[in-house]
């Protein structure tokens, strides 16, 4: 039975399947449907950009609104049993799935987005967008009329809460009556809690939203209420014209073109990579003119060219936690591995991690 | 805490509730003649893209609902055809009508994704809510339709005894369902986060399903079922906002606790729930017996 | 005769042809839609319908993911029978499953450090006990307050989600993890053995298969599964009998709770290894289909099972090989439900042509 099984899929794809041997197939595993127009979206805008770039030299393909469990493994080994060289997969959990069926297929090269382990044939990618935060913190800052800030928070993990006190670092910095208005909403994806979530924050006294979750709800909350808004992972400014100062952009195309084409060259490693401004991985959207003056765009702009040199980063000492004690002394920066693992808030910032 | 702020509260908790009326005083009225619809969330997201797609391409509001609502009325009159005349399981059947729904939504969506759109004004919606909820009690207790179709859900063989046409009585409940679910996507792609979006109606068609079990399928009730909800929701997320030290996770877990806890106080009174409960939910209507 | 009039009589008995002929019905009509709409869509019909049904499931890897999904889903869909038998409208399963996941992982995570035979079956334990207790709230708030288990069940899934969230964020995280929400992974001994080497399908299965086959005892020669079969159909009835209807749904609302939290320890001893947030793919609202498919006959669950779970292989196969969109693979999953059900008023009634007599 098992024969002639096998038989009629190897008949159907002589017929069907694709002929050009050359061709590297890459296949990318996402967590939600690239129609998120958020996390997703832009890791597909990378497969896009990857494809323009490489041309005939790879196909790829995309399995979506893959679940962070026992699914996750049949869909990366889907991938790696139909002929795929390089496998991304594009979201946190996905690590043990990942490095599992990683063991099972040396030959093949693998990629996990937001991940902290590596293997000779699994790298790790990620974006420093913590670098964005830190020029949002700067403007916000200086743009806020009732010193405070609305923060919608999605999960508490590292990322979200490096983000947080990034922003918060800035912004105290130029304007240290700055207070931080943080509300959890324990979802990375859902358009009325965030725009609920705006409202409240608005509604609390918040006259700049800034929001860790996928949609433009919380910008589009913003603009009817006439405070200012910072877009998240793409430019967001059609949604919210007259609230949106920028945004921090996840630009994966570039990455994933390089290392398509490390496969393609056979010079693929392994390694971690989390690269920032310096490399494009993080850019910032056009600031508003219309709403920021000219001196202040000049300042973030500034700030860009001293974070992609090297000069200014956003994590400098001194640094405090809650509790006073210091964290990151006066002239150092704070270590990859605090960055990476950060749970705490800094000194200055009401309320706690939920955890 | 001065006076606009406690409006402000109540304008948020006013726009984030609607939808869930909306949704449970249809599906009220589906469980009433003894049908339950669990496609709610599937026909949400079909309202909510029909809606939005129409908009797009004809800039007209109007359409945009009237086009949404007829969608409500395909996606549930196919339900109607399935569980009326073909006698599927009615639980099963909902929650593929959900599956088909969240397939169909983002297949027609595709091309949208991402299209800006001018958001309309809530208020007329919220205002609406509140008078389709009113209607439908006066409907209920006042008119003899109203009395009809309760008959339907209690008993369908009585009520077939009686000489009243049950498949139709359910057919019409059913569609009415259907559409005010599609209002409520609409309500939620058009004015409350106008915008299309993958999956955006995020589980409120499960929420209205327990609103409606939780007026105990009493119309005023579910005003205060969807209210409660959407209250503690908004009211968690204003003491986040002002710095509480307790674990976020306790906060989100509020309004689903509160709502079991509400019940509980009001059902413990055994007398009045039995009078509402339709006695024939689930249960298929043959003729031929 | 009057051909243009049909009317739909009940069987008064269900002949066994019919039991195969229905979900042949239902498979011919599934297969003619869905080569219109894969044609519509630009797609060669056959090798879509090709990749859907068979190509999952084509080589025995393959096979095994096939068990390795369909298990969960028969495991709670046949204790979801005990409740839906005695019209207990259950639908928090997945809580249940996730209640099971946390105690079972949480006998894991104690003991990361000891190895042991006795861990595997302490957690099992464990996951049925959480499943259990879990299922016992809306089942004493529906005994002692009468309140209405189709809401508790179900907001009692989203408190689940929040306690595990609370969990894998907080006091279980792994403390070498960089402070990302998920546990230490578990220890060997804390693992499901697989079957067979080098496939994923587990001891779970067999478990399955047991308590699929205790409960066709149960269902078909037991006093218990009797009294279950007439309160559901008759409340009167069984008042009438004597039956202790409160028992009745307690004990209804614990299998059903227990087997959940087994089919959440599964996922977590098996497969998964760790507790973290999204534990399952709503194994628990999905399940409720399966039983009804399969007419909550434990024999019927296995293969309704079986044909739910390859329909979401299908619609992953269809995604690598065809580039055909998940949402495609949601709305044929639709279609295939719809017939299949559909298909069913045949067994239970038969059409007949002209005048009832």
């Amino acid at each position: 039975m098992i024969r002639i099984i096998t038989f009629i899929t190897t008949f159907l794809f002589l017929i069907f399947g694709s002929a050009n041997a050359d061709q590297k197939k890459v296949g990318f595993i996402y967590i939600g449907p690239p129609g998120d127009h958020g996390w997703t979206y832009m890791h597909d805008v990378g497969r896009k950009y990857m494809e323009s770039q490489l041309g005939d030299s790879i196909s790829t393909t995309y399995i979506e609104n893959v679940p962070e469990n026992a699914d996750a493994v049949r869909a990366i080994r889907k991938l790696a049993d139909s002929g795929h060289d390089l496998i991304f997969t594009t979201s946190f959990n996905y690590m043990d799935q990942t490095h599992e069926v990683a063991k099972d297929f040396p030959q093949i090269k693998f990629e996990h987005a937001t991940g902290y382990i590596q293997a000779d044939n699994v790298a790790t990618y990620s974006a420093r967008f913590y670098e964005g935060r830190m020029i949002e913190g700067h403007i916000a800052g200086h743009m806020t009329k009732t010193n405070t800030i609305g923060y919608i928070a999605s999960y508490p993990i590292p990322e979200v809460v490096r983000g947080i006190n990034a922003f918060y670092l800035a912004a105290s910095k130029v304007n240290p009556d700055i207070k931080m208005k943080i509300i959890w909403v324990f979802t990375w994806y859902d358009p009325g809690k965030e725009a609920d979530a705006a409202n409240t924050l608005i509604n609390q006294g918040a006259d700049i939203i800034v929001q860790h979750t996928d949609t433009y709800a919380p910008c589009q909350a913003a603009q009817k209420a006439g405070v200012l808004a910072f877009g998240q992972a793409s430019n967001q400014e059609e949604f919210c014209p007259d609230s949106h100062l920028t945004a921090i952009e996840d630009i994966w195309g570039p990455y994933y073109a390089a290392r398509a084409k490390a496969v393609v060259d056979g010079t693929w490693s392994s390694g971690d990579t989390w690269d920032g401004m310096d490399k494009g991985m993080v850019v910032m959207s056009p600031y508003n003119t219309k709403l920021m003056p000219a001196s202040l765009i000049q300042e973030a702009v500034n700030m860009e060219v001293a974070i992609k040199d090297g000069t200014l980063h956003p994590f400098t000492g001194p640094i405090y936690n809650q509790a006073g004690e210091i964290v990151v002394p006066e002239g150092e920066v704070a270590p990859d591995g605090m960055l990476l693992g950060m749970n705490f808030y800094v000194q200055g910032i009401d309320g706690e991690v939920p955890q | 805490m001065n006076l606009d702020f406690i409006i402000g509260i109540l304008e948020i908790i006013l726009i984030a509730t609607t939808p869930l009326v909306f949704a449970a005083i249809g599906e009220l009225v589906t469980e009433k003649s003894g049908v339950l619809n669990l496609g709610v969330e599937g026909m949400m997201l079909v309202g909510a893209v029909s809606a939005f797609v129409t908009l797009v391409i004809s800039g007209s509001y109007f359409l945009a609902f009237l086009i949404s609502i007829f969608s409500g009325v395909l996606m549930s009159g196919f339900f109607a055809i399935l569980v009326l005349y073909l006698m599927t399981n009615q639980i099963a059947t909902g929650l593929a009508l959900t599956i088909f729904g969240i397939g169909l939504s983002s297949m027609i969506g595709k091309k949208y994704i991402g299209t800006p759109i001018d958001g309309l004004s809530p208020w007329f919606f919220v205002i609406i809510s509140f008078v389709i909820v009113f209607i439908i009690s006066y409907f209920f207790y006042k008119t003899k339709s109203g009395l009809i179709l309760r008959a339907v859900g209690e008993s369908h063989n009585a009520a077939h005894a009686l000489g009243y046409n049950v498949i139709k009585v359910r057919f019409i409940a059913i569609i009415f369902g259907g559409s005010m679910c599609a209002l409520a996507g609409s309500y939620i792609s058009i004015c409350y986060a106008p915008m299309w979006q993958e999956g955006m109606t995020a589980e409120r068609g499960w929420i209205a399903l327990a609103i409606v079990v939780f007026s105990t399928w009493k119309p005023e009730r579910v005003l205060i079922g969807a209210y409660i909800f959407g209250g503690v929701t908004i009211l968690q997320m204003n003491l986040q906002a002002l710095g509480i030290r307790i674990p976020g996770q306790f906060f989100n877990m509020a309004p689903y606790v509160a709502t079991i806890i509400v019940l509980v106080f009001i059902s413990s009174n055994k007398l009045r729930i039995k009078l509402s409960a339709p006695a024939s939910l689930t249960i298929p209507f043959f003729k031929g017996k | 005769m009057n051909l243009l009039s049909p009317s739909i009589v009940p069987r008064t008995q269900i002949s066994s042809y019919v039991n195969f002929l229905v979900p042949l019905i239902a498979i011919i009509l599934t297969l003619l839609t869905g080569s219109l709409i894969f044609s519509l869509l630009g797609f060669n019909p056959i090798h879509s319908l090709y990749t859907f049904f068979i190509s999952p499931i084509s080589s025995l890897y393959g096979f095994s993911e096939l068990l390795v999904k369909a298990t969960p889903l028969a495991l709670i869909a046949i204790g979801l029978s005990y409740c839906f038998k005695n019209n207990i409208y259950n639908i928090g399963a997945e809580g249940q499953l996730i209640m099971g996941a946390i105690f079972g992982g949480g006998v894991a995570i104690y003991f990361y450090n000891v190895e042991g035979f006795w861990l595997l079956p302490l957690m099992l334990l464990a996951g049925v006990i959480g499943g259990s207790l879990w299922a016992l709230i809306p089942a004493l708030l529906k005994t002692k307050f009468n309140t209405n288990e189709i809401l508790t069940s179900l907001m009692l899934v989203y408190v689940a989600t929040f306690i595990l969230d609370y969990l894998v964020v907080g006091p279980w995280k792994d403390p070498s993890g960089f402070s990302y929400p998920k546990s230490r992974p578990f220890n060997e001994s804390a693992r499901m053995p697989e079957l067979f080497d080098g496939l994923r399908v587990h001891f779970g299965l067999i478990i399955t298969l047991f308590l699929v086959f205790i409960s066709w005892f149960i269902f078909s020669k037991t006093i218990f599964g009797f009294q279950l079969k007439v309160s559901g159909l008759s409340i009167k009835a069984a008042r009438f009998a004597g039956f202790n209807q409160n028992k009745l749904i307690i004990s209804a609302f614990i299998i059903c709770g227990g087997f959940a939290g087994l089919a959440g320890l599964g996922e977590v001893s098996g497969p998964i290894g760790l507790l973290y947030r999204d534990i399952s793919p709503n194994y628990g609202f999905t399940a409720i289909i399966v039983a009804f498919l399969g007419r909550l006959h434990p024999v019927g669950i296995i293969f309704s099972s079986l044909i739910i779970a390859l329909t979401y292989l299908g619609a992953e196969d269809a995604q690598v090989f065809l580039q055909i969109p998940s949402a495609v693979g949601f709305i044929f999953q639709g279609l295939v439900l719809f017939y299949l059900l559909g298909a069913e008023l045949l067994v239970n009634y038969k059409i007949q042509f002209g005048k009832i007599s």
